[in-house]
């Protein structure tokens, strides 16, 4: 996964469509941002189908992240920096 | 490393077009469908022939795939890899005159929907595998599709992308 997997991340969801991970931001984070495709992510670029949803729990961010071949994973990463940059987006 | 195939990582980031032609860039998807290749290979060689300087970009299987299969550059001159070639769009460091998004898969629309976001050029969506038409209907974005249930014989695929690009032959 790049860069995205020399972090230290928590795999959600594996193998999934971006509907199912989306979903799954909506009913499970209260606190969630809005981003285009793109849009960088622990210098990762979200690939993905508009509209898309990352949630914020505590110091932690919830994203999905797609490969060509698995389909698309929501991860789970701490990072209060990466926080603090979604939040300032709003 | 062959002739003047790029190859990602060790190749510097390149514009792909050559002077004075159009561009056009070929985003491949998990190669595992096996009409993809040849369709892929076909597109490259029409649109070369039709004077349109092709980029292809996959992953380190589509690469190695169109080496083995197109070992002098008949048919591909300019591989990279889909990352760089996601990277490349997103951040507008190449803007090729039309972008052919392969997708077989919920995550080849993901990839395809991503290039409609920042790129402004025409995108060409080829859709297919057992689950094409579902797939089909969740690309809702401006795109042109071309759709067909192929997975093993390319022979209806062809035809649609020959009639889409014109290359169909008179009836006349």
């Amino acid at each position: 996964m790049g860069c995205i997997e020399e972090l230290k991340y928590e795999t959600i969801i594996s193998h999934a469509s971006f509907k199912e991970c989306r979903e799954y931001v909506k009913e499970h984070f209260k606190e969630r941002i809005e981003v285009e495709p793109g849009f960088k992510i622990f210098d990762s670029y979200i690939i993905g189908i508009p509209p898309i949803l990352v949630g914020i729990e505590g110091d932690a961010v919830v994203f999905p992240y797609t490969k060509p071949c698995h389909g698309t994973f929501l991860l789970r990463i701490e990072s209060s920096d990466e926080v603090d940059r979604l939040r300032k987006k709003r | 490393m062959r002739g003047v195939v790029k190859m990602d990582p060790t190749d510097p980031p390149d514009a792909g077009g050559e002077k004075g032609r159009k561009t056009a860039y070929l985003l491949l998807g998990c190669p595992e469908v096996p009409v993809q290749m040849g369709i892929a290979l076909y597109l490259a060689s029409r649109l070369e022939k039709s004077g349109v300087s092709v980029v292809l970009a996959g992953n380190p299987s589509v690469i190695q795939l169109i080496r083995v299969s197109d070992p002098d550059q008949h048919y591909v001159k300019r591989v990279i890899n889909l990352e760089r070639a996601m990277a490349d769009l997103i951040e507008g460091r190449v803007r090729p005159d039309m972008t052919v998004a392969f997708a077989h898969n919920d995550a080849g629309i993901s990839y395809a929907a991503t290039i409609r976001y920042v790129s402004a050029s025409p995108l060409y969506l080829i859709i297919f595998g057992r689950d094409a038409e579902a797939l089909a209907g969740l690309a809702e974005f401006e795109c042109e599709k071309i759709v067909e249930k192929a997975v093993h014989n390319p022979a209806q695929l062809k035809k649609k992308i020959d009639k889409v690009f014109g290359w169909a032959a008179s009836k006349s």
